[in-house]
């Protein structure tokens, strides 16, 4: 069972490599390395030299190496360094403590998941509403795009400070902001797809008296679904940046935004890296949960 | 004769930015039942625009037009007609048994009754093991046919046809003309056929409009004296070939050089 499994996966290995995927990803990520290994070096020589002056110290090129690769607050931690503190608070530590990258990822997620879910269903609504109504497409949509020129930097402690001085706080103000950047990119998507159903694909429906529910359920519906979803995929990426900017400013005890603050206010740069690995692997997996989700959906549709 | 349309003295003008465009005027046509009646004409003779009127696509600006004793809206409410039009109009994310069946769907016709319609239309037309392929899989033809059987699905008494094989390749169209003939045998419906094909006009026919642009006019009507139960072969014949003429020459006279 478990060599099957491992044939498998060898199998579909060697089936990447022959596609031409793997290796290409794989040389880049190792160009990232090299770079990366010098780059600490390069930027956290100054301060050891400083420091080998200061006490006198003798030290050569091996020696200013092996200890740029291995001080408490660099710089710029070396990779290994990042991997050593990734092991020791994701798989070492467990997930209830506050110690744990897991935990604080949780807290993240889920108010990302929350505000993702809520501002889809606000585009998809904005958006059922602007080809509707010939009004709201004069009046919203100006309003939605200019929604998007505010820096969400700015206005996220607004959002934070007004909604708990109504007594809401702790997941809903950060999903509130994940929502306000999420809805955007569906709702735009959306206006264009239910829009997409060419004059005879109208026509045709005219013909037969459909109603407008008909309408919109057999035809601007599905016809929309291949730009629903590729909107999902700018949105949940941007979920995840709304839930990190709201934990940002309020001095949120907990979450990947929480982690960061904490990192740069104690200059602990090995930290502050392992989260931005943790937040941008965890932004990966949502895309490529919703890039699954969509070739599905969209294999199902009958496309090629 | 009971008439199934009948059209008196309609014009047509569109309204666009520079200049008003005549797209018909002054059009008196009767169609009776169990007539096949083509309107043919060079592009920009609104022989489409006249389908679109009779089927309440487009409103006419003035003039008389009954479809079966109502008005086109209220013919359309009722569902007198199914329109065919010049491409398929597939929707691509229904596969072909459920394009075929999507108007019953719309009716509210039970999944059962569905199911056995398509299983009869899909036989008509020749698709008989293609329910569940994509519209992509199909041929052009075969796209086409489907659209027909959909447009049969829920058995209008006329039927509107706007140029349906016009994308079509020669070998293809004679094909489909012999099996909508028969069909036409077969079921006695109405049927209103666009076309710019003379040979087609008159193979098909039993009435034959002929019609020139700018504005868009009637300048003759043909009563075909051809049998029902013509074949591809009747195109020989001299018959055939006198009434193809009498269109070439009404065709030649309305048509104007000077653009």
């Amino acid at each position: 069972m478990t060599t099957d499994a491992a044939a498998v996966r060898a199998g579909a290995f060697r089936e990447g490599l022959r596609q031409g995927r793997l290796v290409p990803i794989l040389t880049v990520l190792a160009a990232i390395v090299v770079v990366w290994y010098g780059a600490a070096v390069y930027l956290n020589a100054p301060r050891l030299i400083d420091g080998y002056e200061r006490r006198d110290q003798a030290w050569d090129t091996g020696r200013l190496i092996s200890d740029a690769y291995s001080m408490r607050r660099p710089v710029l931690p070396a990779p290994h360094q990042i991997v050593v503190e990734l092991d020791k608070t994701v798989l070492d530590t467990p997930v209830t403590s506050r110690r744990s990258l897991v935990y604080h990822a949780g807290v993240t997620l889920s108010s990302s998941l929350l505000g993702f879910v809520l501002g889809s269903l606000l585009g998809i609504v904005l958006a059922v509403g602007i080809i509707h109504i010939h009004t709201l497409d004069r009046s919203l949509m100006p309003w939605i795009v200019a929604s998007q020129t505010v820096p969400i930097l700015a206005i996220a402690p607004m959002i934070i400070v007004v909604l708990a001085s109504i007594g809401l706080v702790g997941l809903i103000p950060k999903a509130i902001i994940s929502t306000y950047l999420c809805f955007f990119p569906v709702a735009v998507g959306m206006v264009k797809g239910l829009r997409s159903p060419d004059p005879l694909q109208l026509d045709l429906m005219e013909t037969y008296s459909a109603s407008k529910a008909q309408t919109f359920w057999m035809l601007r519906w599905p016809a929309s679904t291949p730009f629903l979803l590729a909107s999902l995929k700018v949105a949940v990426a941007l979920s995840l940046v709304g839930a990190i900017v709201g934990e940002l400013p309020t001095g949120a005890r907990a979450g990947i935004g929480a982690r960061l603050l904490a990192g740069s206010y104690y200059g602990q740069t090995i930290q502050i890296w392992s989260a931005l690995i943790v937040a941008s692997l965890m932004a990966g997996c949502l895309v490529w949960l919703v890039g699954a989700a969509e070739r599905q959906v969209l294999r199902r549709m009958g496309s090629r | 004769m009971e008439p199934v349309i009948e059209i008196g003295n309609l014009s047509l003008t569109f309204q666009t930015r520079d200049s008003p465009v005549y797209a018909l005027s002054g059009v008196d046509l009767r169609v009776d039942r169990g007539d096949f009646v083509s309107l043919i004409g060079p592009s920009g003779c609104g022989k489409t625009t006249l389908l679109r009127v009779i089927a309440d696509l487009e409103q006419p600006t003035d003039g008389r037009i009954a479809v079966e004793g109502v008005s086109p809206e209220e013919a359309r409410l009722r569902r007198i007609y199914g329109y065919v039009f010049q491409a398929p109009v597939l929707y691509p994310w229904r596969t072909v048994q459920r394009n075929l069946t999507m108007p019953l769907e719309i009716m509210g016709i039970s999944r059962a009754e569905r199911q056995e319609r398509a299983r009869h239309y899909l036989e008509l037309v020749n698709l008989t093991g293609f329910e569940r392929k994509f519209p992509w899989q199909l041929s052009g033809g075969m796209q086409q046919r489907v659209s027909i059987a959909r447009a049969l699905s829920f058995e209008p008494d006329l039927l509107l046809m706007d140029e349906p094989f016009g994308a079509l390749d020669e070998i293809t169209r004679d094909h489909l003309n012999e099996q909508l003939l028969r069909l036409w045998e077969r079921t006695g419906k109405t049927v209103v056929f666009v076309t710019h094909s003379i040979p087609e006009a008159v193979f098909l026919s039993s009435r034959i409009v002929v019609m020139s642009p700018r504005p868009g006019r009637i300048v003759d009507v043909i009563d075909s004296g051809l049998p029902r139960d013509r074949t591809l072969d009747i195109r020989e014949t001299p018959e055939f070939l006198e009434i193809a003429l009498r269109v070439r020459r009404g065709l030649r006279a309305g048509h104007s050089y000077d653009d």
